[in-house]
């Protein structure tokens, strides 16, 4: 019973992106596909690897004819912020068994990872595990339709359409963060800090990658003086 | 090819993502840390926002952060996040008409 309404809630909390990610996967499969990639490849990768940005970029790098171990450590790089937003999951979800901790990390994007972290409450209730394993299978669902959508349909999503759905995940992040904001102010501190740090490396020349990670573990390290007294 | 290409690429992100769960489960952080990991959340929604949305539309910056301005706006009224999506779509939609 309590693990239904688990389900349930993880449905309508992941709902936002399922909405953002289908056009992206959708486009994804279309791009994938004229690239040169089968149909079973390109589901076969979204599948496996399940990171939308790396995806993109390795469409590309087939496209004209990259090697395999320059593709591979491109992904590395590109994803290595998964590893500070993982540790930072993991951490809240402490008191999950590693039976589930496991299978959740294995499901952690931007997106899920956002989501997720900051719906914080359910990781201290009983079956809590199954309203973020939702929000993660519907994320990964969602993810692999669309490519395959993409892939076997080709453009099936108007043009003009699909490039205004780009802003999706956007809006998303924002709907997430700015909530935080009204509840504590210091939560815009962190934010705008970390965009200025991601901003800055970017204009310094660092891979998208890096720089995310830069601005993502140097934003948050602000938060070690800032959250100090939300714990009295 | 492609095959040795999608696993070198699965491997190289599920270890990122699977190697906390085994190191939270065999450390206990001390409390600065765990502010730090804390802050991730936001900081991380902060960097993946910006300045990324410019390039929502590459030759014209100013629709993705038009489409933002309207998130913000809407997210701020309390509307779900479902209705702050849609919102920043249709705006972004009709500015490109």
């Amino acid at each position: 019973m309590n693990s239904i309404l688990m389900i349930r809630k993880g449905l309508l909390t992941g709902l936002p992106i399922m909405l953002g990610y289908l056009p992206v996967a959708i486009t994804y499969g279309v791009l994938a596909k004229q690239a040169g990639m089968s149909l079973t490849e390109l589901t076969l990768m979204s599948v496996l690897v399940f990171a939308g940005a790396s995806q993109f970029m390795a469409v590309n790098m087939i496209a004209v004819g990259t090697g395999a171990l320059e593709i591979i450590i491109a992904t590395f790089v590109l994803n290595f912020r998964h590893f500070v937003m993982s540790l930072s999951f993991m951490n809240q979800l402490r008191d999950f068994s590693l039976k589930w901790k496991v299978p959740l990390s294995m499901g952690l994007t931007d997106e899920s990872f956002a989501v997720s972290a900051l719906n914080p409450k359910e990781a201290k209730m009983e079956k809590g595990a199954f309203f973020y394993g939702t929000i993660i299978v519907i994320a990964y669902l969602s993810w692999i339709f669309g490519s395959f959508l993409g892939g076997l349909l080709g453009d099936v999503i108007p043009e003009k359409l699909s490039q205004s759905m780009g802003i999706a995940l956007y809006a998303m992040f924002i709907g997430l963060l700015v909530p935080s904001i009204k509840r504590e102010r210091r939560v815009a501190v962190i934010a705008l800090f970390a965009m200025l740090i991601n901003a800055l490396c970017i204009q310094l020349g660092m891979s998208t990658g890096w720089a995310i990670v830069a601005g993502t573990i140097i934003g948050g390290m602000s938060g070690i003086h800032l959250l100090k007294e939300d714990r009295r | 090819m492609i095959i040795l290409i999608i696993i070198g690429m699965s491997l190289v992100t599920m270890l990122p993502r699977v190697l906390p769960a085994f190191i939270v489960e065999k450390m206990q952080f001390r409390p600065w840390l765990n502010r730090w990991l804390g802050a991730i959340p936001y900081a991380a929604l902060g960097a993946l926002i910006f300045p990324g949305i410019l390039s929502v539309n590459p030759e014209e910056p100013h629709l993705g952060i038009f489409g933002g301005l309207v998130a913000v706006v809407l997210a701020f009224a309390g509307l779900n996040v479902v209705l702050v999506v849609i919102g920043a779509i249709v705006t972004v939609f009709i500015l490109s008409l």
